[in-house]
């Protein structure tokens, strides 16, 4: 097969990057090694371009943007409505906590009210998603340092929350079980005693991961001490979440700046202050059993009603008005061809992912699709600090480095 | 509005000259791009900005004066606060000052803004691509570059499609 234009690859010369390496690299001392796209240990497709002397990093340069796929700019191209399907494919593990920022950007946007049993129930599952997607990390974390019976145990408790998930929505992972002004629909009558069941498995099966692992002398003598990372210089590179709260640092947005009804929940922020691999790993495994008593809380005092908005100018009505109210019928018709049209201006919503925060800032300009939509993902931001709390260490240790900092690449890449 | 917020707002305004810009209780300066260094510095330094949230851009295109906004945000831990910076832009190809000084996570904001929008910041120590490959021609999240799409193809113009469709070659 032959076509007219003919594709040219012009080849990256050292000189494009001559100024993140050493000297001595140029001089040849030191050794130039490529780790990823293709590695089993990068937890995706990272590139990371090591400078090596001897097995030691001195200098690590993370190249991202493999998994690009430019959801920004196509959500510019859909309506609000059909952009929040997009908002799952970010950050693959916390699907739900992107749909409940995407919808809570356009719910600040569109001044819509959110009933009181729709916020219970998001709150529910994304601190359900919170404990699966730590599980995620904790078994990865620790397959990384060859513990594969923790990666077991934990995909296992991580299939309870998904068969929830999927008893929800239909889906185990792309849910989008959030929309603007509510959920999809209410949960189905057995969704309280899965999650009431869940609630009695869970504390029990922490114990038994922390039983593996925090006295464990091989996996202390592979944490401790390794990837320090101070207070000042994780706020100087904007790093959020468990990584920042195992730096001494208490920053929690469920607690600082509560949305969703969080503020009537009653539970810690795990901090540590050491801010090594084996910290980080202590506020994650606490963060699964706060996580689980604000599930406990909430499912408790559950309230009833209804769980989507009643502003028919944003939310379609239910299939039984339509029969009966023309309303109802042009709200219907209007909302799933034109979609709805929020006011012009901008927003910033911050939620607390499993990750750090993660930011929608959302523009419109008055018509029936986002004018443009950024994604602040922690990712992101984390994964800048991976070059300075790498140098120094051996090539092992940034294998668990890479772990620590927790990075999803689709919420890295977008 | 917060009254400590209110206090650094006022400041600013009479300090930079900064307008306002103020939607669903979020605020916004407005500031001119030769005081954006300047002010990260003084918020960061006086008034407890800690951490910068995300800095990005928004493009107003066909409009040229200005094309882009650039958007910063702000978070004070100490006060519990987030603040918006916006920085108009003119031109099809704008230069600001970069914040790496003053932030240092903004290196890869910025080398994303550089990337999807093109606009080149001045100090930056390694403005390069971040997300597209290196040898990408544009800048994809400005509005003049277009979507890209696949033509459909029927039985009546499926040969004239696969003549210029870009399959791989041997």
């Amino acid at each position: 097969m032959t076509t007219e234009t003919e594709i040219t690859l012009t080849p990256v010369s050292l000189d494009e990057i001559k100024h993140l390496i050493s000297e001595r690299a140029i001089q040849g001392e030191t050794v130039l090694l490529n780790m990823g796209p293709q590695h089993p240990s990068t937890h995706g497709v990272l590139r990371l371009l090591l400078e090596l002397d001897g097995e030691e990093v001195v200098n690590c340069i993370p190249d991202v943007g493999f998994l690009h796929t430019g959801i920004e700019k196509n959500m510019e191209a859909k309506t609000y409505e059909k952009a929040a399907v997009m908002t799952d494919r970010l950050d693959y593990l916390n699907n739900l906590g992107n749909n409940l920022a995407y919808c809570m950007a356009i719910e600040k946007l569109a001044d819509l009210d959110v009933p009181p049993r729709a916020q219970a129930i998001r709150v529910i599952l994304t601190e359900l998603q919170r404990i699966s997607s730590h599980l995620v990390w904790l078994g990865t974390h620790a397959l990384d340092m060859a513990a594969m019976s923790v990666f077991l145990y934990c995909f296992r408790e991580r299939e309870i929350i998904l068969d929830i998930f999927e008893m929800c929505s239909g889906q185990r992972m792309m849910t989008t079980f959030f929309r603007p002004g509510g959920l999809w629909r209410d949960v189905p009558a057995d969704f309280e005693a899965a999650v009431r069941k869940f609630i009695k498995l869970f504390p029990e099966r922490v114990n038994e991961y922390e039983r593996l692992l925090t006295k464990n002398p091989l996996f202390l003598r592979r944490t401790k001490g390794i990837g320090v990372l101070k207070p000042e210089t994780a706020l100087q590179y904007g790093v959020t979440g468990p990584m920042l709260r195992a730096s001494g640092i208490a920053h929690d947005l469920r607690k600082a700046q509560p949305y969703s009804g969080y503020d009537q929940y009653d539970f810690d922020i795990p901090t540590f202050t050491d801010g090594d691999t084996y910290a980080r790993y202590l506020v994650r495994v606490e963060e699964m059993r706060q996580s689980l008593r604000i599930v406990e809380q909430a499912l408790n005092k559950l309230p009833l009603g209804p769980v989507r908005s009643n502003n028919r100018k944003y939310v379609p009505p239910p299939r039984s008005e339509i029969g009966v109210s023309m309303e109802a019928l042009i709200h219907h018709f209007k909302l799933w061809t034109e979609g709805f049209t929020p006011p012009k201006g901008s927003v910033y919503v911050g939620v607390e992912s499993p990750r750090g925060e993660l930011g929608v800032y959302l523009e419109s300009d008055g018509g029936p699709k986002p004018y443009r939509v950024h994604w602040r993902t922690p990712s992101f931001t984390n994964m800048q600090i991976l070059p300075i709390i790498a140098k120094g260490h051996l090539v092992a240790d940034l294998v668990v480095l890479i772990g620590t900092v927790d990075i999803v690449l689709g919420d890295v890449d977008r | 509005m917060n009254e400590h917020l209110q206090s650094i707002v006022q400041a600013f305004q009479e300090r930079f000259g900064a307008s306002t810009y103020e939607f669903r209780g979020e605020i916004s300066l407005i500031l001119r791009p030769e005081h954006i260094v300047a002010a990260c510095q003084s918020l960061r330094d006086e008034h407890h900005f800690e951490l910068l949230v995300e800095e990005t851009a928004v493009d107003y295109w066909p409009e040229q004066t200005p094309r882009f906004h650039l958007v910063y945000r702000l978070r004070s831990l100490k006060h519990n606060l987030i603040l918006g910076l916006r920085v108009p832009l003119d031109g099809n190809s704008p230069t600001a000052p970069s914040i790496t000084s003053v932030y240092a996570n903004a290196n890869w904001f910025e080398r994303e803004l550089w990337d999807l929008f093109g606009i080149h910041f001045d100090g930056h120590p390694d403005l390069r691509r971040i997300l597209m490959p290196y040898d990408w021609v544009g800048h994809p999240l400005r509005k003049d570059y277009p979507l890209g799409y696949e033509e459909v193809q029927f039985s009546f113009n499926f040969d004239e499609i696969n003549v210029r469709k870009p399959y791989a070659q041997e």
